[in-house]
């Protein structure tokens, strides 16, 4: 089984991010980049297939500017075999992420696609729906537990109420929740040698796709601050103003 | 200008979701009308004729819709998408799986999770969690929006002349089989539409300790929910789940227990009306945003609180 996992290079979890000044994004120089936290889930769990001898190839494919190769790099250091870079200096909508990831499943043909269920800096939750509905694949969104059975693929999905479990056939499109697996730590023989592990590289143009927003950005601003309020010394001071004052309970 | 709202619902009754949906369809005016699709939904199609706002409810019945997975639901809504400027769905588990299937099938680029209508074509979105507000404008002909449910107050279910007209199932896709679903058994309301909400992060130390909380919810009439610390850890399942990668939710009262406050946590609560933290630390984050905050550990504190509360005549 030939595996196809997306990873985005997105700005790093931990870092507060700042909106810019002129109102136009938020600001993203200087500012540390990693694998989109779902992302990492995907690489490991189509690692982990492969390790099961479920998977015989592992491809990971990034979308973006120049720097993705490093994530890619990640990507083939937790033990992806090699990898796809589409380049390009503008932005990426998931409509467009999808049509690209699309023309790169017809030439290469896997039997599964991998997306993290969410990118942290769009926060959108589109990219693997859409790459699903423009191949007519089935879909496996929010998957929590993966079990491959032939030609069919088991797959639990976290919803709001609880778990709901499908079976999907394949070739299909999953997208990862949390509890999917817990990626590893790439090791250092590991960094070393995905440093001699293929990357190709190509244009947008060169897979037909016009990626012209749909989306007009008109402005970015802060969120309205939310102001702390006062600290309590004891519960019966809480109570009191979650009762008479708040009037909450 | 039409607007077409994808429901959620069990085949019996709407979920508190679509009627945040309607809300937000309200507010771009024009006639609504309401994709009830499932099997055997008749009492939920109803329903949603009968809502606040509601033109017409659309009711789509067949065995293939009874869980209305996306490939069949997405095929549906497809095929009636010409009669429509907007087609709106909650932002939850289900719009999120079914919408954007849809929105690539149209060549739509969707926008999600909005919290604010501007005007026709443009929309505001949290963006980093929260930490941004966008603003964008759609040039697509068809808007494909999922909706925040919290910034929507629900419309009345009671009080609309909307009709029900039945409409074909559409296509069985083939390739996805619905199994089974494991949910989540409670008395206590859902995170998503709870008054009070009483959530533990990892200064729980443990899921035997949430119980604790437990005890609280059921005083207060309060759900349960989680920090992705606490779900991290394996103290409770994924549905407790409140922040960015889980559920939004913005209750009257939230109670953070044990929860330090990072980003991704803040983003899923901050829009709550009344914020109590208990912690420990007096330097952790949630004390910036908190309402009320009690320094102490937890241990202490929420036995005592439980305690307390069982001596007071408390709103549910």
């Amino acid at each position: 089984m030939k595996l196809l996992v997306a990873v985005k290079r997105v700005v790093d979890y931990n870092v507060k991010v700042r909106v810019k000044s002129d109102g136009t994004g938020v600001e993203t120089a200087n500012v540390k980049m990693s694998m989109n936290p779902f992302d990492e889930i995907g690489i490991e769990e189509a690692v982990r297939l492969k390790e099961a001898g479920t998977a015989t190839e592992v491809i990971a494919i990034s979308l973006g500017v120049q720097q993705c190769q490093e994530t890619i790099r990640t990507a083939l250091a937790m033990g992806a075999d090699r990898g796809i870079h589409v380049l390009t200096d503008d932005v990426l909508e998931p409509l467009a992420v999808a049509k690209l990831m699309k023309a790169i499943v017809d030439k290469e043909s896997p039997d599964m696609v991998i997306l993290g269920k969410q990118a942290i800096d769009d926060d959108a939750n589109q990219t693997g729906q859409m790459l699903a509905a423009l191949l007519g694949w089935p879909q496996g969104t929010f998957a929590s537990k993966l079990t491959a059975n032939g030609d069919s693929l088991e797959v639990v999905r976290e919803v709001d109420g609880g778990l709901e479990t499908i079976k999907i056939s394949l070739p299909a499109v999953i997208t990862t929740d949390l509890r999917l697996n817990e990626p590893r730590y790439a090791s250092l023989p590991n960094i070393m040698k995905a440093k001699k592990k293929p990357i190709d590289q190509m244009a947008p143009a060169d897979l037909g796709v016009d990626v012209t927003p749909r989306l007009e950005t008109v402005s970015v601003v802060e969120p309205e601050k939310r102001e702390g309020g006062v600290k309590v010394e004891t519960v019966a001071e809480l109570i009191d103003k979650l009762q008479n004052e708040a009037k909450v309970i | 200008m039409a607007i077409l709202v994808v429901a959620e619902h069990d085949n019996d009754t709407l979920k508190a979701s679509t009627l945040c949906t309607i809300a937000a369809a309200k507010v771009l005016g024009g006639d609504i009308n309401v994709l009830v699709a499932g099997e055997n939904c008749g009492a939920a199609a109803e329903a949603a004729a009968k809502c606040e706002g509601v033109t017409k409810a659309l009711h789509a019945d067949g065995s293939h819709l009874a869980h209305q997975l996306a490939e069949d639901l997405a095929a549906l809504i497809v095929s009636m998408a010409g009669d429509y400027s907007h087609i709106l769905a909650p932002a939850s588990t289900f719009g999120k799986n079914v919408m954007p299937r849809a929105a690539a099938l149209l060549d739509v680029q969707q926008v999600s999770d909005i919290t604010s209508i501007e005007d026709a074509d443009t929309f505001i979105r949290p963006i980093y969690a929260g930490n941004a507000m966008a603003k964008v404008k759609s040039k697509d002909a068809i808007k494909v929006i999922t909706v925040r449910q919290t910034a929507y107050d629900a419309v009345a279910e009671e009080g609309g002349s909307g009709t029900v007209e039945q409409i074909g199932a559409g296509e069985d896709v083939a390739g996805s089989e619905f199994v089974g679903q494991e949910l989540s058994k409670s008395d206590r309301p859902e995170l998503t539409s709870a008054r009070v909400i009483i959530s533990g992060g990892r200064g729980m130390q443990s899921g035997d300790n949430f119980p604790m909380l437990e005890e609280i919810a059921d005083k207060l009439g309060a759900a349960v929910g989680a920090s992705r610390a606490a779900v991290d850890a394996g103290f409770v399942p994924n549905d407790y789940q409140v922040g960015q990668t889980g559920k939004v939710v913005a209750p009257e009262l939230y109670i953070a227990v044990g929860i330090s406050g990072a980003i991704q946590h803040l983003a899923g609560m901050k829009d709550s009306k009344v914020i109590v933290a208990i912690n420990k630390d007096e330097e952790a984050p949630i004390f910036q945003i908190a309402d009320y905050g009690l320094v102490a550990d937890l241990f202490k504190a929420v036995p005592e609180l439980n305690e307390e509360l069982g001596k007071i005549e408390v709103r549910k």
